[in-house]
């Protein structure tokens, strides 16, 4: 990993990743950051788990990894007193087209994370831990092994943390290439040592998880989120975003934009701004289109998000969701039939093949879309494609099936015109290639040189 | 029974370390591991590898099959001496992604899934890797991240690995 | 109990039950493919989304909890909708070549396409092709047409307990398909066959023979182990064609083992024995039934006239018809004989008078299932009761201890709680070290009939494990296999047993070995006090021997012993239903019909008396030989053989049949003045009969002959200690000889199987030519050279 000299900025209102170079990523910088203070003052004031809990529902944290459920709420869901082990499980598994935040956590400041996960586990009176991490990133993978050997030699992790009452183990578990395992229980699946395959639900995770025990799933930022929320109190966290969306957010920006990258601004913060900490729209270009929360999420026409705010509700209500905070951002030059064919098609490829309507439809939206887009479409297909991704949506184990059927109806839906046109005239409506060619090395790339 | 004449004695050492990791009746947790481990040594998976490592695990043969053939990342077929998996994803495509596959394919003379003559290269179309920011992406052997790959570094790259 | 309704109609469930469970106890079809309600929910195939109130988004019923107060419609307008949607995409990819697939008429995919599917596809792009798997002799495969329900997946990871067949790849490119290179080698391996719910998993023998609408479907009872399985058998112009399942719970629940289903092909085979024939200077003639029968009606007469009735001697196999035996049984007795017996593979008959009645399971097979602590003394347990061994796999889920003590440490595919190896020799010795630790742990008073055996025992880790186990829990059991029956001391290992079952307060049964050997021992098919035991009659030749569906060489237990007693014979009458070797030793040949070919009845292990007719008519000249005997009593004269039908014989029998059986079951061995043989040194042979070599029909099934199981049996298995002493390695050919025969095979070692021994099957014709199933053996390595000569 090429070192990175200056401040990495994610901008003024960073807490997770605050004051960050890319080398200050050890246990005493993290320390220095004030680091482990929360842990450190929970187990020396005897916090009571609930107490914990409580503060954490206080905050109004919702799940980073893309349902955005309320993380109070969710621990509180894991039994009490079980006999016999209980898991906590992080989801470091981003493979969602768009997102790269939970890999910039990782890298640049593991620590938080370690921290998060082990005052979750104090929480909810868990033992054993792991992170799945996604196995593209294997550099990552290695430096977060580094983090937990310091933690373990620092008395951190282990037996009797600190000297209290409480044991906590983390191992690092290393995906190996499925998109699906992202998917709560199709992850658990993987670290059983078999495909990942989702299950169904009920049961939820937190009554028969990871080896047939209770089990806590969270994403990276999620866990990443809490020694904040313990240091400075569930209404600080709150009030850096608004009511039912509290704290700030990672948002990984990719496509047309100048500067792709993570920001971490308060939720509520418009999407305009957000655009311009991203440098605004690559040589000038007029936005077209943006994918709000990753792949998965139906795509917004672009001077709609204009006017969006950056949070759970505010996206809902333009007629998306946040999902995990990925924004791909689509310029003129973009062929809206061409992005939404290499969609479908990343969906047909990633279906993990156990139900039929995510199996079957998959290939079957991939295949019409592909006829479109290479000129072979019929005016039929649209109402097709837009049948065919109800017949999958809410029809399928695990929610893949809606992440494959609801970009699809609002590409065909927002942009009709565009696949008529292709249909029509066989060929693409803003000329060769789909999509804006000018490489995206502005910013970033130089200063990793 | 047969003395897992495969799999070597350092590869073992690690394996068992990922087995530390689970519970002692969970040792199938560690096939994921053990897999990768074994292509690491051999730099692909056939079937003999496969059977061995369930043999090692203790489990059906076909059950590790399942899992070497779900997770993309595994070599189920020889490689060239590097595996260039390059992501042609939405938001690298817009990055500059579909473009740098292209001039890679063009100068190594090869389509997806192919090896190039002199056996140095094989380029496969990957999803994404979560490192969207830094388009266009590519992967050397599943393990070295090269980002920013612009025409000069891709030629660069090259050059370093032939 | 919860409460819902399903399409308006009020039903309650246990709770925990899914909707799915809910309508099938209302009969409400829902439409499925995936669900399977002895395997487990995968949920895959979405067929059963169903409309529940309030629920945001169609639900699979056959995953989704049953709630209290829950309103499920089944066919509104929404759910019928997610269903034919569904129904679209399964049609998609799955070819439409009903016209030329084994499963049209009886696909589950073709019949509910018919309700759900829609008349035109709007699929217009290519279709997905899948190259089909070798999974061996008796599962023929199109993998295009699988609709990844993954139920064949499950049914060998949860049933059959080994997983054979998985899923490979991902999404679209999903494949079911064995490991590269193998096959499906499971002994219920026919099952996943029936719950393929589409053509892409068929019958291999079955293939291509008869549309399922051409076969007319006649029940009938499994003839091949003590189980009796109730099957249906298919039948096209008076040839069966095809056997499946018949569903009962109590006793082979909706499974059939491979035995049962595929051993239907040996009813067609060649070697059937179509005409009587009789041996006229020295070549056989076939000739009319009259002439058959009067000869032998005249051969017999001379023999009781000039040697006395008692050199009149008739074998019997166990796998014959209640009817048949008792006839057999009764003309015997009548011509003044009590030379009969059908335990033509028990060595040791010293028990004979003091058992109470006829051995059996001590339980119903059901019941296996609610076991806690079991004990399985000398049985392969899945080679001879497959489905017995699946009941007990099952309840070693739910925490049943299996505890084994058997002279291999074979692959059971169940959790083995304890497990003691040792050579057959030493087995008595064994349980009487089980006896031993019990008595210590429960402190009660020996049987004196045992305590002689106990007292020298030396307990051993393993035997205290067993006794503790069977100790600690409620329900218990100690079941004797084939092996301790017939085990040259199996009546000390009776005793022994029994002793066990009394101090640790269980059941004591055996697993039964033959379809009727429970009948045979409850209608007194066996010698009494007065007349000679199956043995008896090897070791004191006879002039004259009636053998009823017995082939010598294959079925006794000393196979050389016992053909040369028939060559010494004057007279040799073999009813049989084929030719096999008769040609060796008998005088004439009558071909009698097999089971599906009469009316007859079985009496399985748990006592249950199971009565079936005939499905086809019998083949050729071929006559039910419960006819065969009456001629025979009535040319002979014999009082009592005016019955019309099997039924008069079962009425004849006893009235009520099953009151009467009932009264028979009984395994308590009294007074038994039974001792052990000292071990005997020397390599120890271990002759148990191979899954597809126990009866004279499985022997003739072409495709399982050529299965894993009955390819491995014909050779010889070496511990190793025998191995690493006589240098022999695997592949080696070895001559085996046992008293002054000899045979030779090929080596494989096995480390599973107890020290000194060696693992050479009987019933096999290759290895016919050696003495008794027991006893010790030499072995000589031969060079390679003289092998390949
Ligand atoms: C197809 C699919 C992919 C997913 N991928 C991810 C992922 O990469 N990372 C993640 O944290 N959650 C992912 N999720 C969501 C998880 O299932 C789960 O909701 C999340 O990890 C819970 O954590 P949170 O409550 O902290 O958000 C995915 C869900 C689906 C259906
Ligand atoms: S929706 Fe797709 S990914 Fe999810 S379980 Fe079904 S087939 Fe697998
Ligand atoms: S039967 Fe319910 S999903 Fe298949």
């Amino acid at each position: 990993m090429a070192a990175i000299a200056k401040p990495l900025d994610y901008g003024p209102d960073a807490i997770i990743l605050k004051g960050l170079d890319g080398n200050n990523w050890r246990l005493k910088d993290y320390e220095s950051r004030g680091g482990y203070q929360a842990l450190k003052k929970i187990l020396r004031d005897n916090v009571k788990p609930e107490e914990v809990i409580a503060e954490v529902k206080k905050s109004a944290l919702r799940g980073r990894g893309g349902a955005g459920f309320p993380t109070g709420l969710k621990w509180s869901f894991m039994p009490r007193s079980f006999p016999g082990a209980k898991y906590l499980v992080c989801n470091s598994d981003e493979g969602e087209p768009g997102t790269f935040k939970d890999r910039d956590i990782i890298r640049y400041n593991p620590h938080i994370l370690i921290e998060g996960m082990i005052i979750a586990a104090y929480a909810m009176g868990i033992a054993v831990g792991y992170n799945y991490i996604h196995g593209e990133i294997w550099a990552d993978y290695d430096r977060f092994e580094e983090a937990l050997e310091e933690a373990r030699a620092a008395g951190f992790l282990g037996e009797k943390i600190l000297g209290a009452e409480f044991s906590f183990q983390l191992h690092a578990f290393h995906g190996y290439g499925a998109y699906i395992c992202g998917e709560e229980t199709a992850l658990l699946e993987s670290i059983e040592g078999k495909k990942g395959q989702p299950r169904f639900k009920p049961p939820f995770p937190a009554s028969f998880g990871l080896y047939g025990k209770p089990t806590t799933i969270n994403n990276t930022e999620t866990f990443a989120a809490v020694p904040y929320i313990m240091r400075e109190g569930g209404d600080a966290f709150l009030s850096l975003g608004k009511p039912n969306n509290g704290g700030t957010k990672l948002f990984s920006m990719s496509g047309n934009v100048a500067r792709p990258g993570n920001y971490e601004v308060r939720l509520g913060t418009p999407f305009a701004k957000l655009l311009e900490m991203a440098g605004g729209m690559r040589n000038g270009k007029k936005i077209k289109g943006v994918i709000p929360g990753g792949s998965s999420m139906p795509v917004i026409r672009g001077d709609v998000m204009m006017s969006t705010d950056m949070d759970y509700d505010s996206i809902a209500k333009a007629g998306s969701m946040l999902g995990s905070g990925a924004v791909i951002v689509m310029d003129e030059d973009t062929c809206m039939v061409r992005a939404a064919e290499r969609l479908a098609y990343f969906y047909y490829e990633e279906s993990c093949g156990q139900c039929t309507p995510c199996r079957e439809g998959t290939g079957w939206l991939y295949r019409v879309i592909h006829r479109i887009e290479h000129g072979l479409g019929r005016q039929e297909d649209l109402d097709l494609l837009l049948n065919l991704a109800d017949q999958i949506q809410g029809r399928t184990i695990c929610a893949l099936g809606d992440a494959a059927a609801m970009p699809v109806r609002a590409f065909v839906k927002n942009y009709r015109e565009e696949f008529e046109y292709h249909i029509s005239h066989k060929h693409c409506m803003v000329g060769p290639g789909g999509y804006s060619t000018s490489p995206a090395i502005e910013s970033l790339a130089m200063a990793a040189e | 029974m047969s003395t897992l004449a495969l799999i070597s004695d350092d590869s073992k050492r690690r394996i068992d370390r990922e087995i530390a990791k689970y519970p002692a009746d969970q040792k199938q947790s560690a096939v994921m591991a053990a897999l990768a481990i074994a292509q690491d040594q051999h730099g692909w998976l056939s079937n003999a590898v496969i059977d061995e490592v369930a043999q090692y695990l203790g489990m059906p043969t076909i059950a590790v099959y399942e899992v070497a053939t779900f997770y993309n990342m595994y070599n189920l077929k020889p490689t060239g001496k590097c595996k260039i998996t390059i992501c042609t994803n939405l938001p690298c495509a817009l990055s500059g992604g579909v473009d740098a596959a292209e001039y890679l394919k063009h100068k190594l003379g090869v389509d997806w899934r192919e090896t190039t003559a002199d056996g140095n290269f094989t380029l496969v179309e990957g999803e994404c890797m979560g490192a969207c920011g830094d388009a266009p992406v590519l992967l050397v052997n599943n393990k070295r991240m090269c980002s920013f790959m612009s025409n000069e570094k891709l030629d660069q790259l090259i050059a370093e690995l032939t | 109990m919860v409460n819902l309704e399903i399409d308006g109609k009020a039903v309650s469930v246990e709770s925990g039950a899914t909707v799915m469970e809910a309508a099938n106890k209302i009969g409400t079809f829902i439409p499925h493919f995936c669900y399977h309600k002895k395997l487990s929910i995968a949920a895959n195939c979405r067929m059963c989304l169903v409309q529940v109130e309030k629920a945001p988004k169609p639900l699979p019923a056959c995953a989704t909890p049953a709630t209290e107060g829950m309103k499920v419609q089944t066919s509104s307008e929404y759910a019928k909708t997610a269903q034919q949607g569904v129904m679209e995409f399964l049609l998609i990819n799955h070819p439409l070549d009903c016209p030329i697939c084994d499963q049209g008429g009886e696909c589950q995919l073709q019949d509910l396409a018919v309700g759900y599917g829609g008349s035109a596809s709007r699929y217009q792009e290519a279709k997905r092709v899948v190259v089909n798997k070798n999974l061996g002799p008796l599962i023929s495969t199109d993998m295009t047409r699988c609709i990844h329900c993954t139920r064949c997946v499950r049914f060998g990871q949860e049933i059959a307990g080994v997983m054979e067949l998985g899923q490979a790849g991902r999404g679209e490119h999903s494949e079911i398909l064995a490991f590269v290179g193998q096959t499906v080698d499971s002994e219920l391996s026919g099952n996943m066959i029936d719950l393929c719910p589409v053509g892409a998993l068929t019958s291999k023998p079955f293939r291509y023979t008869a549309r399922s609408w051409e076969l007319s479907r006649r029940k009938s009872v499994a003839p091949h182990d003590s189980l009796g399985s109730n099957i249906v058998v298919q039948v096209k112009q008076d040839r069966v064609m095809r056997v499946l399942p018949l569903e009962n719970e109590a006793i082979n629940e909706c499974w059939l083992s491979d035995k049962d289903r595929f051993a239907y092909e040996g009813l067609n085979s060649d070697d059937r024995l179509t005409r009587p024939m009789i041996k006229q200077g020295g070549q056989w003639v076939a000739v009319e039934w009259q002439q058959a029968l009067e000869f032998v009606a005249h051969g017999l007469k001379d023999i009781k006239a000039s040697h006395g009735a008692e050199s009149i001697a008739a074998l019997a196999s166990p796998h014959q018809t209640l009817e048949e035996l008792f006839l057999l049984n009764k003309f015997i007795r009548c011509l003044g004989s009590n030379n009969i017996d059908a335990r033509l593979r028990q060595a040791d008959t010293s028990a004979d008078g003091n058992v109470a009645g006829a051995r059996w399971l001590g339980m119903k097979v059901a019941e296996l299932s609610g076991l806690q602590s079991v004990l399985v003394v000398g049985s392969s347990l899945r080679k001879e009761q497959p489905l017995i061994a699946n009941r007990l796999r099952q309840a070693a889920k739910k925490g049943l201890q299996l505890n084994i003590v058997h002279v291999a440490d074979d692959e059971l595919l169940i959790k083995v709680a304890n497990i003691a190896v040792v050579a057959p020799s030493a087995l008595p010795a064994t349980l009487a070290a089980v006896v031993k630790a019990l008595a210590e742990l429960k402190g009660g008073k020996l049987d004196n009939a045992v305590a002689d055996l106990i007292n020298g025992a030396t307990t051993s880790a393993e035997a205290t494990a067993i006794a503790k186990s069977l100790a600690d829990k409620q329900k218990t059991a100690v079941l004797l296999g084939n092996l301790a029956r017939h085990h040259p001391n199996s009546a000390a290992l009776h005793a022994l047993g029994q002793e066990i079952a009394r101090l640790s307060g269980g059941a004591f049964g055996f697993l039964g070995e033959a379809a009727n050997s429970v009948g045979a021992e409850a209608i007194g098919a066996t010698p009494g006090s007065e007349g000679l035991c199956a043995q008896g009659m090897v070791s004191k030749p006879r002039k004259a021997y009636l053998l009823l569906g017995v082939e010598p060489a294959l079925d006794c237990y000393n196979a050389h012993a016992t053909i040369a007693a028939l060559k010494s014979a004057e007279l040799v009458v073999s009813l049989a239903t084929f030719k096999g070797d008769v040609a060796d030793y008998a005088t004439v040949a009558l071909p009698i019909a097999p089971f599906t070919e009469t009316a007859g009845t079985f009496i399985n292990t748990e006592g249950t008396v199971q009565s079936f007719n005939g499905v086809v008519k019998p083949l050729g000249e071929a006559r039910p030989a419960w006819k065969v005997l009456r001629v025979l009593g009535n040319l002979l004269e014999l009082p009592g053989f005016e019955q019309e039908s099997v039924d008069a014989i079962r009425k004849e029998i006893a009235p009520d049949l099953q009151a009467f059986v009932n009264l028979k079951l009984n395994n308590t061995m009294s007074n038994a003045a039974v001792t052990m043989d000292k071990p005997r040194g020397g390599i120890e042979r271990i002759g148990e009969v191979p899954i597809y070599a126990a009866d004279a029909l499985v022997r003739r099934a072409s495709s399982l002959q050529k299965t894993v199981d009955a390819k491995n049996a014909k050779r010889i298995f070496l511990a190793s200690d025998v191995a690493a002493e006589q240098g022999i390695v695997d592949g080696a050919d070895v001559r085996v000889t046992q008293g002054n025969a000899s045979v030779v095979m090929q080596a494989k070692l096995d480390a599973r199987l107890a020290a000194g021994c060696v693992r050479v099957a009987a019933a096999l014709p290759e290895t016919s030519a050696l003495g008794p199933m027991f006893g010790t053996v030499t072995l000589e390595k031969i060079a390679m050279a003289a092998a390949a000569e």
